[in-house]
């Protein structure tokens, strides 16, 4: 019995310094790699984007001569007058919160789906009667900050638009055609239009 | 379905497929701890990782010293995690002032970046500061994505190794890892980010005054550093509550193709650098083979599900034309449309990356089965960073021990014997998958005010948002059927702790099959031996993951996404 005891504490104090290690190694390399790749490479991405892209670094931003933000390129806010294009229904926040993104969540076998679908065709089908609703204006988008919508989108809105700024069509379709942007090199993604900066033509027009 | 979406499939395929051998290649250098064209800049700064932490490099471990070391790191790294969103009201870089996060929460998120799963139950534009963001979140999105490729290396080095005690150094393969791997690859990549419009500041958020005169406050943010590293680690916590489909996460189609070759690009790799590393290329490639067919399988079914109009809306346009994708457009950006939406929430689910640019609790009850399903099969379609690799090995190993009952003889695997011990290792990672998933999913589906009361939607789906969540944690995916609120004490505390099962219990026996494996002798092949190249290889794995993956959740699902799309066929709403 005496002499099993003598040869087991060197045993159990190796074990035991092989564990300290492990938590002391465990610590200070999480406090180097923390350093490195948690503050030092993010730091850098954001010096050298501020240098090369300061435009796009801080958000795409739009703003008047006097400094105003107006909005940022890349995101939808909020239309409900006649005389500018809608973007599409938006589920963040109250509707085109940018610190609130996020989609309706609701499954296609909601009801609560279906009514408000249906009931924002029906209710757009009496804006321009006889053309189906393109179905990406009535659907919310998934980041509810979808700045753009399909050509088809802008065009069903062009007889609101043309009416309440008495507008020609073919000036209202023509401004639709500059705004469209293709498939990205001809190939990716789709042809979309972006409702703020068609917005922003509108008004220069009316200048 | 348009002929442009299956263009851009193609597309997306042909890129991937020419990254494969280039990145197996640097992988297996970096791994091996050969000579890179970076070594003569990053040596240094590798040494001194080393010195600071420590470390001796030169020392091997047996796998239970790798995985102790893993656990330590890991366990430490969630701690610090942990402290920094409990205290980040008191800490740098929070420009809008925000508070400190509640200790359910913070455990969840802790846990779900530990493990690669970026499960996120918040909001985070309104939750975590700029110093949380980079130092505590984007941190494990380096760590978690090299502890997988370090397990995957250490698994390879067992079958490759023979009569070998070790199966390499944590720490090496972590630092090696990281720094000639995951830092310079995000450090151009974030940039790209840059230029297609993504932004990167520490500035406070912007008020905007809209054009009808209204407020609008914008989030800001060191956005592209972290989006970055979340795709090529395949994490997926989003900067942003919208994730890849905010227009400031994902501002591009071009961006957006960026973003899917990224999350596949490590693991198809490292397919290439296992066949190199094990001396039997085409082995490689038949792995590669098995996950390209579960892939556009997957996106097939998914793309036609998404393109079909809703059965119950009518008087609008919901076909497929050249001037608007159509289809089901609930939940999915314009820019990308029906087929890149299809596309991303395929390739998302079959790694275990979880970024979304599409709402999958919108998907059509089919469409969000196929998704659903890609995680249930284990996450081996490519899978995650490591974590796919490893985990399609292990069917792998089944596979050939399948075989080799078929034939009646004792199955070899790369010239090493498959016994017992190997897989009651693999059967113990296939069965605890699917036993934490039911398990969770029916204790939530039986309170009615715990679990229940979280739906955002009723009937079928309902089962579907609950089952979805758990698959999600324990796969360490971390996308949603994002209507579920799960920032419940129930769902935080649960979820966090289904994470690290689903992460710590499924790596150890894969690094105890690693080191059983490299004790062994190689035996030379003989007529016998099950060839593990070649199209029947391929057609058998395929097989086996089918038959494990998807048959032991074919209850579940019938009774989810099956029955909602028969009942919403039928008119049936709820």
């Amino acid at each position: 019995m005496h002499s099993t005891s003598t040869i087991a504490p060197p045993a159990v104090s190796k074990a035991v310094s092989a564990s300290h290690s492990v938590w002391r190694t465990s610590i200070r390399f999480t406090l180097v790699a923390t350093l490195l790749v948690g503050l030092g490479y993010p730091l850098v991405v954001t010096g050298i984007a501020a240098v090369l892209f300061p435009h796009k670094a801080g958000g795409s931003l739009i703003k008047l001569s006097d400094g105003t933000v107006i909005g940022s390129e890349l995101l939808a806010q909020s239309f409900t007058s006649d005389k500018y294009f809608h973007p599409r229904p938006s589920a963040a926040g109250n509707g085109y919160d940018a610190t609130a993104s996020g989609g309706s969540n609701l499954a296609q076998s909601s009801k609560a789906l279906v009514d408000r679908i249906q009931g924002s065709i029906d209710k757009l089908a009496a804006e321009n009667p006889g053309h189906p609703v393109p179905i990406d204006l009535v659907t919310t988008s998934a980041s509810g900050l979808d700045p753009d919508i399909t050509p088809d989108a802008a065009r069903f809105q062009a007889p609101r638009i043309a009416k309440a700024r008495h507008l020609g069509d073919a000036q209202v379709a023509g401004l639709i055609e500059q705004n469209t942007a293709g498939r990205q090199f001809g190939l990716l993604g789709e042809p979309r239009v972006n409702v703020l900066a068609l917005n922003l033509e509108l008004d220069k027009l009316a200048k | 379905m348009t002929a442009n979406g299956w263009l851009q499939f193609a597309l997306y395929c042909l890129i991937l497929l020419a990254t494969v051998r280039p990145v197996g290649i640097y992988l297996a250098r970096v791994l091996e701890g050969e000579r890179t064209w970076l070594t003569p800049l990053l040596r240094p700064i590798e040494r001194l990782i080393y010195k600071l932490s420590g470390v001796n490099a030169d020392q091997e471990m047996d796998w239970r010293q790798y995985a102790f070391a893993l656990l330590g790191f890991s366990g430490v790294s969630l701690l610090v995690t942990y402290g920094i969103e409990r205290l980040q009201n008191l800490l740098p870089f929070n420009p809008q002032g925000l508070a400190a996060v509640g200790p359910d929460l913070a455990w969840s998120t802790a846990a779900s970046f530990t493990t690669n799963t970026n499960w996120q139950s918040y909001v985070p534009e309104t939750t975590m500061s700029y110093l949380t963001q980079m130092a505590a979140l984007a941190t494990h999105n380096f760590f978690s994505a090299a502890c997988g490729i370090a397990v995957a290396i250490a698994l390879i080095r067992g079958i490759k190794r023979t009569t070998s005690g070790t199966i390499g150094n944590f720490w090496v393969d972590m630092t090696r890892t990281m720094l000639y791997v995951l830092v310079p690859a995000s450090l151009v990549y974030a940039l790209l980010l840059v230029a297609q419009g993504v932004p990167q500041n520490l500035s406070a958020y912007t008020q905007a005054h809209t054009l009808e005169q209204q407020t609008q406050t914008i989030a800001q943010g060191p956005v592209a550093s972290q989006e970055a590293i979340k795709m090529l680690g395949t994490n997926g916590g989003g900067f942003f509550n919208a994730n890849s489909s905010h227009p400031f996460e994902n501002p591009t189609p071009f961006s957006n193709l960026l973003q899917m070759l990224s999350i596949f690009v490590i693991p198809a790799g490292l397919t290439f650098t296992l066949g190199r590393l094990t001396g039997s290329p085409g082995h490689g490639w038949a792995v590669l083979a098995a996950m390209f067919v579960l892939f556009a399988a997957g996106f097939t079914t998914v793309y036609w599900a998404e393109a079909q109009p809703h059965p119950l809306i009518h008087g609008a346009a919901q076909a497929g034309t050249l001037t608007a994708p159509g289809g089901n457009m609930e939940g999915k950006e314009v820019r990308f449309g029906v087929s890149q939406s299809a596309l991303f929430a395929t390739i998302t689910t079959d790694a275990s990356c979880g970024a979304v640019n599409t709402m999958h609790d919108s998907l059509t009850p089919l469409g969000g089965m196929v998704v659903l399903t890609n995680i249930m099969l284990g996450e081996v379609v490519f899978g995650g960073v490591g974590a796919g690799l490893y985990g399609i090995l292990i069917f792998v190993v089944l596979s050939v021990f399948i075989a080799g009952l078929m034939v009646g003889r004792t199955p070899e695997y790369l010239g090493k014997k498959i016994e017992a011990y190997d897989v009651k290792m693999s059967m113990l990672y296939v069965l605890i998958f699917p036993l934490i998933i039911l398990t969770l999913t029916a204790i939530s589906i039986l309170s009615p005010t715990i679990g229940l009361s979280s739906l955002a939607n009723q009937g079928p789906h309902g089962l579907t948002e609950i089952l979805y969540a758990f698959t999600s944690a324990v796969g360490n995916n971390g996308s949603a059927f994002a209507g579920l609120n799960a920032n419940t004490w129930w769902y935080n505390v649960v979820l966090g702790w289904a994470m690290l099962g689903g992460r710590f219990l499924m790596l150890i026996p894969v690094l105890a099959l690693a080191g059983n494996l490299a004790q062994k002798k190689s035996v030379p092949p003989s007529p016998g031996t099950f060839p593990v190249n070649g199209s029947i290889f391929t057609i058998l794995l395929v097989g086996v993951i089918l038959i494990l993956g998807a048959l032991t959740f074919f209850p579940a699902l019938s009774l989810g996404p099956i029955l909602e799309h028969l009942l919403l066929k039928a008119g049936q709403v709820f």
